[in-house]
Protein backbone atom coordinates (compact mmCIF):
# COMPACT_ATOMS: atom_id res chain seq x y z
CA UNK A 1 0.00 0.00 0.00
CA UNK A 2 1.35 3.39 -1.02
CA UNK A 3 1.63 6.31 1.37
CA UNK A 4 -1.39 8.57 1.27
CA UNK A 5 -0.62 11.68 -0.72
CA UNK A 6 -0.94 14.04 2.24
CA UNK A 7 -0.34 17.67 1.32
CA UNK A 8 3.12 18.61 2.48
CA UNK A 9 3.13 21.38 5.08
CA UNK A 10 4.32 24.63 3.54
CA UNK A 11 4.81 26.39 6.83
CA UNK A 12 4.44 25.21 10.36
CA UNK A 13 2.45 27.22 12.82
CA UNK A 14 2.59 25.06 15.87
CA UNK A 15 1.87 21.39 16.34
CA UNK A 16 -1.59 21.08 14.82
CA UNK A 17 -1.46 23.27 11.75
CA UNK A 18 -0.50 22.38 8.22
CA UNK A 19 -1.23 24.17 5.02
CA UNK A 20 -2.18 22.73 1.66
CA UNK A 21 -4.79 23.19 -1.03
CA UNK A 22 -8.34 22.49 0.07
CA UNK A 23 -8.85 20.34 -3.03
CA UNK A 24 -6.12 17.97 -1.96
CA UNK A 25 -7.21 17.94 1.66
CA UNK A 26 -10.83 17.08 0.86
CA UNK A 27 -9.97 14.36 -1.64
CA UNK A 28 -7.43 12.91 0.77
CA UNK A 29 -10.03 12.83 3.56
CA UNK A 30 -12.58 11.24 1.26
CA UNK A 31 -10.16 8.66 -0.07
CA UNK A 32 -9.24 7.34 3.36
CA UNK A 33 -12.79 6.75 4.55
CA UNK A 34 -14.95 5.44 1.71
CA UNK A 35 -17.73 3.64 3.55
CA UNK A 36 -19.25 0.92 1.49
CA UNK A 37 -22.86 -0.11 1.13
CA UNK A 38 -23.49 -3.39 2.92
CA UNK A 39 -25.38 -5.64 0.56
CA UNK A 40 -24.46 -8.75 -1.40
CA UNK A 41 -25.94 -10.29 -4.51
CA UNK A 42 -24.32 -13.71 -4.96
CA UNK A 43 -21.21 -15.75 -4.19
CA UNK A 44 -18.98 -12.65 -4.64
CA UNK A 45 -20.63 -11.36 -1.48
CA UNK A 46 -19.01 -14.22 0.45
CA UNK A 47 -15.59 -12.98 -0.69
CA UNK A 48 -16.58 -9.43 0.19
CA UNK A 49 -17.52 -10.61 3.69
CA UNK A 50 -14.22 -12.46 3.95
CA UNK A 51 -12.45 -9.25 2.95
CA UNK A 52 -14.26 -7.36 5.67
CA UNK A 53 -13.55 -10.01 8.30
CA UNK A 54 -10.54 -10.16 10.55
CA UNK A 55 -7.97 -11.81 8.26
CA UNK A 56 -8.08 -9.13 5.56
CA UNK A 57 -9.75 -6.45 7.70
CA UNK A 58 -11.15 -3.75 5.42
CA UNK A 59 -11.32 -1.27 8.28
CA UNK A 60 -7.56 -0.90 8.24
CA UNK A 61 -7.92 1.01 4.97
CA UNK A 62 -10.79 3.04 6.40
CA UNK A 63 -13.66 1.11 4.89
CA UNK A 64 -16.59 0.08 7.01
CA UNK A 65 -19.98 -1.30 5.98
CA UNK A 66 -23.05 0.92 6.19
CA UNK A 67 -26.51 -0.56 5.99
CA UNK A 68 -28.18 2.56 4.62
CA UNK A 69 -27.61 4.05 1.16
CA UNK A 70 -27.77 7.53 2.75
CA UNK A 71 -24.56 6.87 4.67
CA UNK A 72 -22.65 4.92 2.03
CA UNK A 73 -20.08 6.28 -0.42
CA UNK A 74 -19.18 3.12 -2.33
CA UNK A 75 -21.51 0.54 -3.79
CA UNK A 76 -19.82 -2.83 -4.27
CA UNK A 77 -21.95 -4.71 -6.79
CA UNK A 78 -20.93 -8.16 -5.59
CA UNK A 79 -22.51 -10.74 -7.82
CA UNK A 80 -24.99 -11.60 -10.53
CA UNK A 81 -27.30 -8.71 -11.38
CA UNK A 82 -30.64 -10.21 -12.34
CA UNK A 83 -33.06 -7.95 -14.16
CA UNK A 84 -35.32 -8.03 -11.12
CA UNK A 85 -32.43 -6.91 -8.90
CA UNK A 86 -31.24 -4.33 -11.44
CA UNK A 87 -34.29 -2.16 -10.83
CA UNK A 88 -33.51 -2.24 -7.09
CA UNK A 89 -29.83 -1.46 -7.63
CA UNK A 90 -30.77 1.54 -9.74
CA UNK A 91 -33.02 2.83 -6.97
CA UNK A 92 -30.43 2.22 -4.23
CA UNK A 93 -27.82 4.04 -6.31
CA UNK A 94 -30.17 6.99 -6.66
CA UNK A 95 -30.66 7.01 -2.89
CA UNK A 96 -26.93 7.32 -2.19
CA UNK A 97 -25.57 10.81 -1.51
CA UNK A 98 -22.91 12.43 -3.71
CA UNK A 99 -20.05 11.78 -4.09
CA UNK A 100 -20.72 8.13 -4.83
CA UNK A 101 -18.69 5.39 -6.44
CA UNK A 102 -19.49 1.97 -7.86
CA UNK A 103 -17.30 -1.11 -7.94
CA UNK A 104 -18.26 -3.92 -10.27
CA UNK A 105 -17.03 -7.04 -8.50
CA UNK A 106 -16.56 -10.25 -10.48
CA UNK A 107 -17.45 -11.47 -13.96
CA UNK A 108 -21.23 -11.47 -13.43
CA UNK A 109 -21.51 -7.81 -12.46
CA UNK A 110 -19.04 -6.82 -15.18
CA UNK A 111 -20.40 -8.76 -18.17
CA UNK A 112 -22.97 -11.32 -17.10
CA UNK A 113 -20.35 -13.99 -16.38
CA UNK A 114 -21.54 -17.55 -17.00
CA UNK A 115 -25.01 -16.19 -17.80
CA UNK A 116 -23.56 -14.22 -20.69
CA UNK A 117 -25.06 -16.32 -23.48
CA UNK A 118 -28.25 -17.97 -22.20
CA UNK A 119 -29.20 -15.87 -19.19
CA UNK A 120 -32.61 -14.50 -20.14
CA UNK A 121 -32.91 -12.97 -16.67
CA UNK A 122 -29.42 -11.50 -16.16
CA UNK A 123 -28.21 -8.00 -16.93
CA UNK A 124 -25.05 -8.24 -19.07
CA UNK A 125 -22.99 -5.72 -17.16
CA UNK A 126 -24.07 -3.45 -14.33
CA UNK A 127 -22.58 -0.50 -16.26
CA UNK A 128 -25.82 -0.47 -18.25
CA UNK A 129 -27.65 1.05 -15.30
CA UNK A 130 -25.04 2.74 -13.05
CA UNK A 131 -21.64 4.34 -13.84
CA UNK A 132 -18.84 2.00 -12.74
CA UNK A 133 -15.50 3.30 -11.40
CA UNK A 134 -13.52 0.09 -10.93
CA UNK A 135 -14.02 -3.34 -12.51
CA UNK A 136 -12.59 -6.31 -10.61
CA UNK A 137 -12.16 -9.53 -12.64
CA UNK A 138 -12.53 -12.98 -11.10
CA UNK A 139 -15.16 -15.59 -10.43
CA UNK A 140 -15.32 -14.75 -7.63
CA UNK A 141 -12.33 -12.41 -7.05
CA UNK A 142 -10.21 -13.35 -4.06
CA UNK A 143 -10.11 -10.89 -1.16
CA UNK A 144 -6.69 -9.75 -2.39
CA UNK A 145 -8.23 -8.77 -5.73
CA UNK A 146 -11.03 -6.86 -4.05
CA UNK A 147 -8.50 -5.08 -1.83
CA UNK A 148 -6.48 -4.13 -4.91
CA UNK A 149 -9.61 -2.77 -6.56
CA UNK A 150 -10.52 -0.77 -3.48
CA UNK A 151 -7.02 0.70 -3.30
CA UNK A 152 -7.33 1.66 -6.98
CA UNK A 153 -10.60 3.39 -6.13
CA UNK A 154 -8.92 5.23 -3.25
CA UNK A 155 -6.20 6.32 -5.65
CA UNK A 156 -8.86 7.61 -8.04
CA UNK A 157 -10.65 9.53 -5.30
CA UNK A 158 -7.34 10.99 -4.09
CA UNK A 159 -6.63 12.43 -7.54
CA UNK A 160 -9.99 14.16 -7.80
CA UNK A 161 -10.33 17.91 -7.40
CA UNK A 162 -13.75 18.34 -5.76
CA UNK A 163 -13.63 22.14 -5.53
CA UNK A 164 -12.34 22.98 -8.98
CA UNK A 165 -14.68 20.38 -10.38
CA UNK A 166 -12.09 18.45 -12.35
CA UNK A 167 -11.98 14.71 -12.18
CA UNK B 1 -46.07 -52.33 -0.92
CA UNK B 2 -44.67 -53.25 -4.29
CA UNK B 3 -45.32 -51.11 -7.34
CA UNK B 4 -47.80 -53.63 -8.76
CA UNK B 5 -49.77 -53.71 -5.49
CA UNK B 6 -49.94 -49.92 -5.35
CA UNK B 7 -51.16 -49.70 -8.93
CA UNK B 8 -53.82 -52.38 -8.49
CA UNK B 9 -55.03 -50.68 -5.29
CA UNK B 10 -55.39 -47.38 -7.16
CA UNK B 11 -57.12 -48.84 -10.22
CA UNK B 12 -59.41 -50.81 -7.90
CA UNK B 13 -60.58 -47.60 -6.25
CA UNK B 14 -60.52 -45.36 -9.34
CA UNK B 15 -61.43 -47.49 -12.33
CA UNK B 16 -59.62 -46.61 -15.53
CA UNK B 17 -57.61 -43.74 -14.05
CA UNK B 18 -54.22 -45.20 -14.98
CA UNK B 19 -53.51 -44.49 -18.63
CA UNK B 20 -49.92 -45.69 -18.62
CA UNK B 21 -47.46 -47.04 -16.08
CA UNK B 22 -43.85 -48.08 -15.79
CA UNK B 23 -40.64 -47.68 -13.83
CA UNK B 24 -38.19 -44.83 -14.42
CA UNK B 25 -36.51 -45.93 -12.06
CA UNK B 26 -39.24 -45.48 -9.45
CA UNK B 27 -42.76 -46.67 -10.30
CA UNK B 28 -44.87 -44.05 -12.08
CA UNK B 29 -48.42 -43.77 -13.38
CA UNK B 30 -49.80 -41.40 -16.01
CA UNK B 31 -53.25 -40.01 -15.21
CA UNK B 32 -55.69 -37.40 -16.48
CA UNK B 33 -55.95 -34.14 -14.58
CA UNK B 34 -59.72 -34.58 -14.01
CA UNK B 35 -59.72 -36.77 -10.89
CA UNK B 36 -56.28 -35.73 -9.63
CA UNK B 37 -57.44 -33.76 -6.56
CA UNK B 38 -59.71 -36.62 -5.38
CA UNK B 39 -56.99 -39.20 -5.98
CA UNK B 40 -54.42 -37.08 -4.11
CA UNK B 41 -56.61 -36.67 -1.04
CA UNK B 42 -57.35 -40.38 -1.00
CA UNK B 43 -53.71 -41.47 -1.48
CA UNK B 44 -52.59 -39.40 1.47
CA UNK B 45 -55.27 -40.80 3.82
CA UNK B 46 -55.53 -44.45 2.66
CA UNK B 47 -53.98 -46.68 5.35
CA UNK B 48 -52.24 -48.99 2.90
CA UNK B 49 -50.67 -46.13 0.89
CA UNK B 50 -50.12 -43.21 3.30
CA UNK B 51 -48.29 -41.16 0.68
CA UNK B 52 -47.81 -38.31 3.12
CA UNK B 53 -44.61 -36.80 1.76
CA UNK B 54 -44.49 -34.86 -1.49
CA UNK B 55 -40.79 -34.76 -2.32
CA UNK B 56 -40.89 -32.80 -5.53
CA UNK B 57 -43.17 -31.22 -8.10
CA UNK B 58 -41.70 -30.80 -11.56
CA UNK B 59 -42.83 -29.05 -14.70
CA UNK B 60 -41.64 -30.51 -17.98
CA UNK B 61 -41.74 -29.36 -21.59
CA UNK B 62 -40.83 -32.09 -24.11
CA UNK B 63 -40.88 -29.46 -26.86
CA UNK B 64 -42.17 -29.41 -30.43
CA UNK B 65 -45.85 -28.75 -29.74
CA UNK B 66 -46.21 -31.76 -27.44
CA UNK B 67 -48.23 -31.55 -24.24
CA UNK B 68 -46.62 -30.11 -21.14
CA UNK B 69 -46.28 -32.34 -18.11
CA UNK B 70 -46.42 -32.05 -14.34
CA UNK B 71 -44.79 -34.74 -12.21
CA UNK B 72 -45.25 -35.39 -8.52
CA UNK B 73 -42.81 -37.54 -6.53
CA UNK B 74 -44.59 -39.05 -3.57
CA UNK B 75 -43.15 -41.03 -0.68
CA UNK B 76 -44.66 -42.79 2.31
CA UNK B 77 -42.83 -42.22 5.57
CA UNK B 78 -44.57 -45.23 7.13
CA UNK B 79 -44.39 -47.78 4.34
CA UNK B 80 -41.18 -46.49 2.68
CA UNK B 81 -42.55 -46.75 -0.84
CA UNK B 82 -42.42 -44.34 -3.76
CA UNK B 83 -44.90 -43.36 -6.44
CA UNK B 84 -44.56 -40.83 -9.23
CA UNK B 85 -47.66 -39.24 -10.75
CA UNK B 86 -47.47 -37.80 -14.25
CA UNK B 87 -50.17 -35.55 -15.66
CA UNK B 88 -50.18 -34.33 -19.23
CA UNK B 89 -51.24 -30.69 -19.60
CA UNK B 90 -52.59 -28.96 -22.68
CA UNK B 91 -50.12 -26.40 -24.08
CA UNK B 92 -52.68 -23.78 -25.03
CA UNK B 93 -54.91 -24.09 -21.95
CA UNK B 94 -52.57 -25.43 -19.23
CA UNK B 95 -54.60 -26.25 -16.12
CA UNK B 96 -54.11 -28.73 -13.28
CA UNK B 97 -55.98 -29.00 -9.97
CA UNK B 98 -53.83 -27.68 -7.14
CA UNK B 99 -52.72 -29.99 -4.32
CA UNK B 100 -51.38 -27.11 -2.26
CA UNK B 101 -54.00 -27.67 0.46
CA UNK B 102 -53.20 -31.40 0.65
CA UNK B 103 -49.40 -31.21 0.76
CA UNK B 104 -48.39 -27.74 1.97
CA UNK B 105 -44.97 -28.08 0.30
CA UNK B 106 -46.71 -27.86 -3.06
CA UNK B 107 -47.48 -24.18 -2.45
CA UNK B 108 -44.20 -22.66 -3.62
CA UNK B 109 -43.40 -25.53 -6.01
CA UNK B 110 -46.62 -24.93 -7.92
CA UNK B 111 -45.92 -21.21 -7.94
CA UNK B 112 -42.50 -21.86 -9.46
CA UNK B 113 -43.99 -24.13 -12.14
CA UNK B 114 -46.54 -21.43 -12.88
CA UNK B 115 -43.69 -18.91 -13.09
CA UNK B 116 -41.61 -20.99 -15.50
CA UNK B 117 -44.23 -22.85 -17.60
CA UNK B 118 -47.44 -20.87 -17.19
CA UNK B 119 -49.34 -23.90 -15.93
CA UNK B 120 -52.25 -22.67 -13.84
CA UNK B 121 -53.02 -24.66 -10.69
CA UNK B 122 -56.76 -24.40 -10.13
CA UNK B 123 -57.64 -23.88 -6.48
CA UNK B 124 -54.22 -22.53 -5.43
CA UNK B 125 -54.83 -19.76 -2.91
CA UNK B 126 -51.93 -17.51 -3.93
CA UNK B 127 -50.89 -18.25 -7.49
CA UNK B 128 -48.39 -15.51 -8.33
CA UNK B 129 -44.97 -15.53 -9.96
CA UNK B 130 -42.38 -16.48 -7.36
CA UNK B 131 -38.98 -15.70 -8.91
CA UNK B 132 -39.56 -13.31 -11.78
CA UNK B 133 -41.15 -9.88 -11.62
CA UNK B 134 -44.93 -9.64 -11.82
CA UNK B 135 -44.77 -7.74 -15.11
CA UNK B 136 -42.58 -10.38 -16.83
CA UNK B 137 -43.93 -11.61 -20.14
CA UNK B 138 -43.77 -15.24 -21.23
CA UNK B 139 -42.78 -18.53 -19.62
CA UNK B 140 -38.98 -18.91 -19.70
CA UNK B 141 -38.56 -22.69 -19.35
CA UNK B 142 -40.85 -23.48 -22.28
CA UNK B 143 -38.93 -24.69 -25.30
CA UNK B 144 -40.57 -22.09 -27.57
CA UNK B 145 -39.64 -19.18 -25.27
CA UNK B 146 -37.96 -16.25 -27.00
CA UNK B 147 -35.62 -14.11 -24.86
CA UNK B 148 -36.88 -10.51 -24.84
CA UNK B 149 -34.69 -7.82 -26.43
CA UNK B 150 -35.31 -5.39 -23.59
CA UNK B 151 -36.83 -5.39 -20.12
CA UNK B 152 -37.84 -2.02 -18.63
CA UNK B 153 -35.41 -0.26 -20.92
CA UNK B 154 -32.47 -2.56 -20.14
CA UNK B 155 -30.94 -4.56 -23.00
CA UNK B 156 -31.03 -8.28 -22.30
CA UNK B 157 -29.05 -10.10 -25.05
CA UNK B 158 -25.27 -10.26 -24.88
CA UNK B 159 -24.63 -8.44 -28.17
CA UNK B 160 -26.32 -5.27 -26.82
CA UNK B 161 -27.44 -4.16 -30.29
Amino acid sequence: MKEANIPAPATTGGDNIFIGTLDKLISWARSTSPWYFQFGLACCAIEMMATAASRHDLERIGMMPRSSPRQADVMIVSGTVTLKMATRIERLYDQMAEPKYVISMGSCATSGGPYWQHGYHVLKGVDQIVPVDVYIPGCPPRPESLLEGLLKLQEKIRNEKPLSGKK
Amino acid sequence: MTAAEIKSLISGKFAGIIREDGEDPNPFIVIDSGRWATLARWMKAEKKLLLDSLHCVTGYDPGAEQALEVRYNLFSMTHRHWLEIRIAVDREEPQVPSVEKIWRTADWQEREIYDMYGIRFIGHRDLRRILLEDDWEGWPLRKDYVTPRTYRGMTVPKDKR
